[in-house]
């Protein structure tokens, strides 16, 4: 069994001490609070204002949400255990959890194409009304972030395989495990807020 | 947000620091099986969240417990998964100051377009 100790990323000396690329992806994470920020914000300021249905009440299904829910905190999970992986240079099964972690967010944003589908069928378009144009918004730039996040899964496993990766592959795998958590955290907040507080009732 | 110093700094009293090949200081991460102990704490609570919106709770204490276990939740994957337990505290600055720009954002649009008068 390979030892537990977290090996130094190669990277250059800094006047901070800390890795430059490390402190910009926090810096980056930072801006995208902001982002997101203010998209939940929008949502939430017109809540219930919209004059048209369908309204939330009417499509919304909570508990295919959840399932989607947990299917994220779940590849929260296996993110880690590759990044465990990693440290312990088992770089077989760094790979494995990360196409677990790929596949699971697959199985995320498959969800939200369904969801959206439905939603269509059911009268909701982004120009349906105020409450269409937020959702999908929101929701939408959620999907892409999660979208961009399987791409730099699959791009990780593609390049440890070929050994484009340096000694210490441990280092990437966390910057990439930093921005996965990040789309997480972002949809821990969304479900709450979009999905399970109560719709006040429509204004029309 | 004031939490995650105090953890940290629990953390810097106790956790190792391993001195990285090029001279950048890196703690040590969670073990696997901290991690799972995390994760079963998360679909627990997402578990709570979801029968408490179908609990027919009073409107202002079921608001008030799913922003509790929304924000328990936002925590302790800050903390654990992203390490800023574990992490040199600038990490968590820079956090901090997108997280509660966000948040005063929320607040001030909020407040002054009215929409908790709804």
């Amino acid at each position: 069994m390979a030892d537990t100790t977290a090996r130094a990323a190669p990277v250059e000396h800094t006047s901070t001490g800390l890795p430059s690329t490390k402190l910009a992806m926090w810096l980056f994470l930072a801006s995208e609070c902001l982002l997101f920020g203010a998209l939940i914000t929008t949502y939430v300021l017109y809540r219930g204002a919209s004059t048209t249905g369908p309204y939330p009440n009417e499509i919304f299904d909570i508990r295919y949400t959840s399932v989607s829910s947990f299917v994220l905190l779940a590849s929260s999970l296996t993110m880690v255990l590759a990044l465990t992986a990693a440290e312990q240079r088992d770089f077989a099964r760094m790979r494995l959890w990360l196409v677990a972690t790929a596949m699971l967010g697959l199985t995320f944003v498959g969800g939200q194409v369904y969801e959206f589908t439905s939603f269509y069928h059911e009268g909701l378009t982004i120009k349906t009304n105020l409450f269409g144009t937020t959702f999908y918004v929101l929701t939408g730039f959620h999907g892409v972030h999660v979208t961009v996040g399987i791409l730099m899964l699959l791009s990780l496993v593609g390049m440890s395989w070929a050994g484009r990766l340096p000694d210490d592959q441990s280092f990437p795998v966390e910057m990439v495990g930093l921005y996965w958590h990040f789309v997480d955290i972002v949809w821990i907040v969304i479900f709450t807020v979009v999905y399970l507080i109560p719709q006040p009732k429509p204004v029309g | 947000m004031e939490g995650l110093d105090e953890a940290r700094g629990e953390i810097g009293a106790r956790g190792s620091v391993e001195p990285g090949e090029t001279g950048h200081a890196r703690r040590r991460h969670p073990s696997a099986k901290e991690y799972v102990r995390i994760g079963v704490i998360l679909v627990v609570l997402t578990t709570l969240e979801v029968w408490t919106s179908y609990s027919g709770l009073p409107h202002g204490l079921l608001i008030t417990m799913l922003f509790g276990l929304g924000f328990v939740k936002f925590v302790l994957v800050v903390l654990w998964p992203m390490h800023l337990r574990f992490d040199d505290a600038r990490y968590s600055r820079f956090f901090i100051m997108g997280a509660s720009g966000a948040g005063i954002l929320f607040l001030v649009v909020l407040l002054l377009l009215k929409a908790f008068a709804r």
